[in-house]
């Protein structure tokens, strides 16, 4: 385990095909069929249980499909997951930090499991001087707002400098403030690949490069590049009337 | 920045380094126990309306109690990486996964040793003439918490991981640890015999709990990863 991954093969980031996932005999992802390339935005837009967490917890190697194939970096999931392992940085509605520990201590935890020695330490200090939360480095998370959990979790998926970053609702419980700090640490970055969930419309089609629209029963509606939906349209996928047709 | 994948024994170092933290922190497990073994032992006093114990029986009372006080250990040990998402981080890192296992598993073995340091004393103090019996146990008691330690870092995240968490821990760890207790409790009849320790199948029983630990420890290697997954 202490090699370094192989070298990716060439070709898009992130492939998936007829990629489909089930709750039991729930489904909630439906033949979702499509393509990234490295350093592009994917967006994805959808109401309530339209599955697009699920989605990226099957594109972070948390969760494997049910069914269809997905493949990172030109690496096949879940058989070659291993060679993802510090390559992602997920930030989803679980901020993954320790409620009894200190933000620092958090940082200092997960840089220790992404294998980051000095340069980890310095790393977090930048990442919660950078968030604001310096001064709260000694902070147990369980002391702090939801605004500051989210900033701390921020810097723990920044931690790693991950390849690719996968975004659920990522400036949720964020006031305007803290929502203008945050922003631009995961915003594109050289090299940087991101999949994000967010039901702010115009602000994905600003974004993003692609974007997936899912109907609430997790079928698609649109896979296409951001500069050819028109924000109506995508609007459109919320609206229940939307949902009830499919 | 994405660093070279950590050693397992860093990332055993880091998860151990981090439990005991918080338990310190919070206090969560240990004291539990240590009341818990407390009122076992008063409750065994007055049950079996007996000041003195000796053989089988003081095996038993001593084995019984810290086996369940283990429990309550075992049943909290993966309870904040399953909430908190250690899971995820884990699987997220480049790091081994059953480094996890042998973190929780010395996290517990640690615990099962505070525990004993004052359940001993304890227990000498309620049941026994006299402590001669209890220096030759501490090598099989340390052979059992080992055991204690490896399956129920096994266990554990199948537990934690269903909602009847409280129930399916001990119903598939208590078969699971019977041999490890059956080898404790014959050394432990000879050992805590009335008249000074005899030591009787000393070397066999302590072999048979060895290897006990040794068998749970390579099932946990190999298995663990898979226990984790989603």
């Amino acid at each position: 385990m202490s090699d370094p991954a192989p070298a990716a093969p060439a070709g898009p980031a992130l492939r998936a095909a007829g990629l489909s996932h089930s709750y039991g005999d729930l489904p909630v992802l439906r033949s979702i069929d499509l393509e990234l390339p490295a350093g592009g935005t994917l967006a994805v837009l959808g109401p309530n249980g339209a599955g697009k967490s699920t989605l990226l917890r099957i594109v972070s190697t948390l969760l494997r499909p049910t069914a269809g194939s997905i493949a990172l970096y030109g690496h096949e999931l879940p058989r070659e997951a291993w060679k993802l392992r510090g390559r992602i940085g997920f930030l989803g509605h679980q901020p993954l930090l320790y409620r009894d520990l200190g933000a620092r201590e958090n940082l200092d935890f997960h840089g220790k499991l992404f294998g980051l020695d000095g340069a980890g330490a310095e790393r977090a200090d930048e990442l919660l001087d950078r968030v604001g939360l310096a001064h709260r480095a000694a902070t147990r998370v369980d002391e702090m707002s939801a605004g500051m959990v989210k900033r701390l979790a921020v810097c723990r998926a920044l931690l790693h400098e991950p390849d690719l970053l996968v975004l659920d609702e990522p400036l949720a419980n964020l006031d305007p403030a803290g929502a203008e700090v945050v922003a631009p640490l995961l915003g594109p970055a050289p090299g940087r690949t991101r999949v994000i969930v967010t039901h702010d419309v115009e602000a994905a089609l600003e974004q993003a490069d692609r974007v997936l629209g899912l109907h609430r029963d997790g079928s698609v509606a649109f896979e296409i590049a951001a500069a050819e939906v028109d924000p109506a349209t995508a609007r459109e996928i919320y609206s229940e009337r939307a949902g009830a047709v499919r | 920045m994405s660093g070279r994948a950590p050693s397992t024994g860093k990332v055993v170092r880091a998860v151990l380094g981090k439990d005991l933290r918080v338990e310190l922190r919070t206090l969560q497990s240990v004291p539990a126990m240590l009341l818990f073994a407390t009122t076992i032992f008063v409750l065994f006093r007055f049950g079996l309306d007996r000041t003195r114990l000796d053989g089988g029986l003081a095996a038993g009372v001593l084995l019984v109690t810290i086996l369940f006080a283990a429990l309550l250990a075992i049943n909290r040990i993966f309870v904040a990486e399953r909430e908190q998402g250690g899971f995820e981080a884990i699987r997220l890192a480049p790091a081994d996964g059953t480094a996890l296992f042998f973190a929780k598993a010395a996290a517990l073995l640690v615990y099962l040793i505070v525990l004993e340091l004052f359940a001993l004393p304890v227990f000498w103090l309620f049941f026994l003439a006299d402590a001669s019996g209890l220096v030759p146990m501490l090598p099989v008691l340390l052979l059992l918490d080992v055991a204690l330690a490896v399956t129920g870092a096994l266990i554990a995240p199948m537990a934690t991981n269903s909602r009847a968490r409280d129930l399916i821990g001990p119903l598939i760890l208590l078969p699971l640890i019977v041999p490890a207790m059956i080898a404790a409790a014959g050394a432990g009849r000879h050992l805590l015999a009335a008249g000074g320790p005899s030591y009787e199948q000393y070397g066999t029983w302590l072999a048979v709990l060895g290897l006990y630990d040794l068998v749970f420890l390579l099932i946990g290697w190999a298995a663990f990863d898979f226990l984790i997954e989603d």
